[in-house]
């Protein structure tokens, strides 16, 4: 049996990377994420965990370095939030181009200016055409297991692409919750890197590609990508299996008869089943679609004939909410109520995401805390 | 005597620690540079103790900018100000890892390119603003967070790196010498071109000192030789008076290292490494001074 622990969502990640055992971890600090790799260069002077911890100097050089591990065959893992992501972005595309099964804990946070250290998810849906998986978590235990996973899933053959597990900062990375420290015994398997450095077959690596062939390596990528979605089926039934805990790509609650659906990401998509358990005693209802895995983007959503409330906690700025657009891209018929709350970590409370489904305008979009005629 | 100037460029409401050295080193720096100044300042602790908008610290504009990138937007703040015919001092105010990590091609391409602007770097040898991580800066035997053991490795000869670059005035400082401070901020600003300052500031919670003794660490560092105050302006090189005074008879810097708890795990080993590191260093600095007086 596992044990129980109480931990933050940042030492839960590092729990679940020193089970996945990486052999080179390179990484930066930047709040709310430091606490992750605090965790692991402890377990690492410890012991506890045998990896070459790489101190270096800056995210773009935190994500090569972990490219360049990578690249040798080792599993490698790293973390980051907000700025160091957005520092990262360059290297995110070599990482993901060069089909590097790298893993990584991302806080989200908003960016500045001014500088704001809370949570918002702008941080990591900017860097959604990078190539890389995403993933949202909303408990600490799921941070965990969203991690374990990930090694999994980003290693698949079938897949080779990076895997980004983003987690809400403070809200979740730095609260206190019960998690099951699972042993994942041989959940995940050895990584076997088909286009490894070898110097006894050597190999090119990101040379010139020209036009006529370089559609195509994009094109490899596309398709791990929608092969991800087996993958990820496959990987989380697998856990649900052994360990007893399940998960979807898109995590519904009472959404069958739901007249009205909230949508969300991270901790507003669990908070929202606290505004649907309220909306249903007052006889609306509603129900919850948490989106786990925007990257790749979740193609079955059942969500025919309902209202959507989506709560977006990022802006694009000159189109709207950047959940709300893409759901309505993949859906034309989707009926989307769009609600822009949570930047900088503006409180929004399950009573303020009920009070968004009851005052609902079909088609609009509001921005929560902004006055009515300002709108 | 340096007469400094009354008049307070801070107001009374810096959220830092108490006993930090890196705004009581901005005090007189401002003090220095006066009114006509806009500081640029990466992230760092000084982004967090200006204070929560719409309030602030300082009676100077401020620019706020990412941790890469504060010599590149000095460079277009000076330029600007320049074509402009403004002659308003431009001082970046960055922390260690600004500079010796993650700001510094930004900063050798400034200092390259001849930009019209001071650089300060306040140097508490750690990552303040995230929790005290390691820094290229961080010496040999601290603790820090990513370094619970202790930094195997040494301190980056951050000077070294920024003289490669021949600037018209670059010079050392610590923030337990606010004459000093005020002295080498005004001759750097009656310079033009790209000026360097690299200033000790102790940290309390960071070396693990108590929050009244930062001005004590201070002169201990410089007492026993870890820290040697100099600058140099072109080809002359000089070293300042309280270190001219140290060098004659340099403390063991194994009370430096025994003041502060950042330092416990040091074992005799590496401290006599830190010793010989110190000596070395000096000797250095010594026969430096003494050919540039030479060649007056
Ligand atoms: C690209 C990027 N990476 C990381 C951070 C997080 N961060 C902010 S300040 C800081 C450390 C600053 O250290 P230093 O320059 O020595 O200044 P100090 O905090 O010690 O004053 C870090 C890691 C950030 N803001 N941006
Ligand atoms: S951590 Fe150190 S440098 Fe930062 S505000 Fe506190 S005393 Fe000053
Ligand atoms: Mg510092």
């Amino acid at each position: 049996m596992s044990e129980l622990i109480m931990s933050t969502g940042n030492k839960a990640v590092a729990a679940a990377v020193k089970m996945a055992k990486p052999l080179v971890v390179a990484a930066y600090p930047i709040t709310p994420q430091t606490e992750i790799i605090e965790s692991i260069a402890d377990y690492v002077e410890a012991g506890d965990l045998k990896a070459r911890y790489i101190p270096v100097e800056s995210e773009h050089s935190a994500m090569t370095a972990c490219i360049g591990a990578s690249i040798t065959g080792v599993r490698v893992f790293t973390a980051t939030s907000s700025h160091g992501l957005l520092y990262m972005h360059e290297m995110l595309h070599w990482a993901a181009g060069a089909r590097l099964p790298i893993v990584m804990g991302q806080v989200n946070r908003t960016l500045a200016p001014g500088w704001n250290i809370w949570a918002e998810h702008t941080d990591a849906l900017s860097q959604r055409d990078t190539g890389w998986l995403q993933v949202y978590v909303s408990t600490v235990q799921e941070a965990y297991d969203a991690t374990l996973m990930a090694f999994r899933i980003a290693e698949d053959n079938r897949v080779l692409l990076p895997v980004m597990i983003n987690m809400d900062g403070f809200l979740l990375s730095h609260i206190m919750q019960p998690f099951e420290m699972t042993e994942p015994g041989d959940f995940i398997p050895p990584l076997d890197l088909p286009h490894k450095i070898d110097v006894n077959d050597p190999k090119g690596y990101g040379a010139m590609s020209p036009a006529n062939v370089h559609y195509q390596f994009r094109f490899d990528m596309e398709k791990s990508m929608r092969a991800s979605r087996t993958v990820i089926n496959e990987t989380e039934a697998e856990f649900a299996k052994r360990f007893g805990r399940s998960y979807a790509p898109v995590e519904e609650y009472f959404c069958d008869d739901a007249d009205v659906i909230i949508v969300a990401m991270g901790t507003l998509g669990k908070e929202a089943e606290v505004a649907a358990d309220l909306l249903r005693k007052e006889g609306i209802k509603a129900g919850v679609m948490r989106i786990r895995w925007l990257r790749p983007f979740p193609l079955d959503m059942n969500i025919k004939g309902k209202d959507l409330v989506v709560i977006d906690r990022d802006c694009s700025f000159g189109f709207g909410g950047v959940v709300a657009g893409e759901i309505q891209a993949r859906y034309p018929d989707a009926k989307i109520a769009s609600v822009i709350a949570g930047l900088g970590g503006q409180e929004v409370t399950y009573e303020d995401m009920a009070e968004f489904v009851r005052s609902r305008k079909m088609g609009t979009e509001f921005w929560f805390g902004i006055p009515q005629e300002e709108q | 005597m340096t007469e400094i100037p009354k008049e307070e460029m801070l107001l009374k409401c810096p959220s830092t620690c108490a006993g930090c050295g890196s705004l009581l080193a901005l005090r007189y720096i401002l003090k220095a540079a006066g009114k006509d100044t806009v500081l640029v300042i990466p992230a760092c602790c000084n982004s967090v103790i200006q204070g929560v908008y719409p309030y602030m610290l300082h009676t100077v504009p401020v620019y706020n900018i990412a941790f890469a990138a504060a010599a590149a937007c000095a460079s277009g703040m000076s330029e600007a100000l320049r074509a402009k015919g403004e002659k308003t001092n431009v001082i970046v105010y960055a922390g260690d890892g600004g500079t010796a990590d993650i700001g510094i091609q930004a900063l050798s391409g400034a200092l390259e390119r001849g930009e019209d602007f001071l650089y300060i770097c306040y140097d508490n040898e750690a990552y303040g603003n995230t929790g005290m991580q390691r820094s290229g800066a961080t010496p040999l035997g601290a603790i820090t967070t990513t370094t619970p053991n202790g930094k195997t490795v040494n301190k980056k000869d951050l000077d070294r790196i920024v003289e490669a670059h021949n600037l018209p005035y670059q010079a050392t400082a610590c923030s337990s010498y606010p004459a000093d401070i005020y002295n080498k901020v005004k001759k750097a600003l009656s310079i033009p071109g790209p000026k360097f300052i690299h200033i000790l500031a102790p940290c309390p919670p960071g070396w693990r000192i108590p929050s009244e003794k930062t001005v004590e660490i201070g002169k201990m560092a410089v007492k026993s030789g870890i820290w040697v105050l100099w600058e140099k302006e072109y080809d002359k090189f000089t070293v300042s008076a309280p270190s001219r005074a140290a060098m004659k008879r340099p403390v063991p810097v194994g009370e430096y290292l025994k003041a502060q708890g950042r330092f416990r795990k040091v074992d005799e080993k590496t401290a006599a490494v830190i010793q010989a590191n110190v000596d070395k260093n000096l000797k250095k600095i010594a026969l430096e001074a003494a050919q540039s007086e030479e060649t007056e």
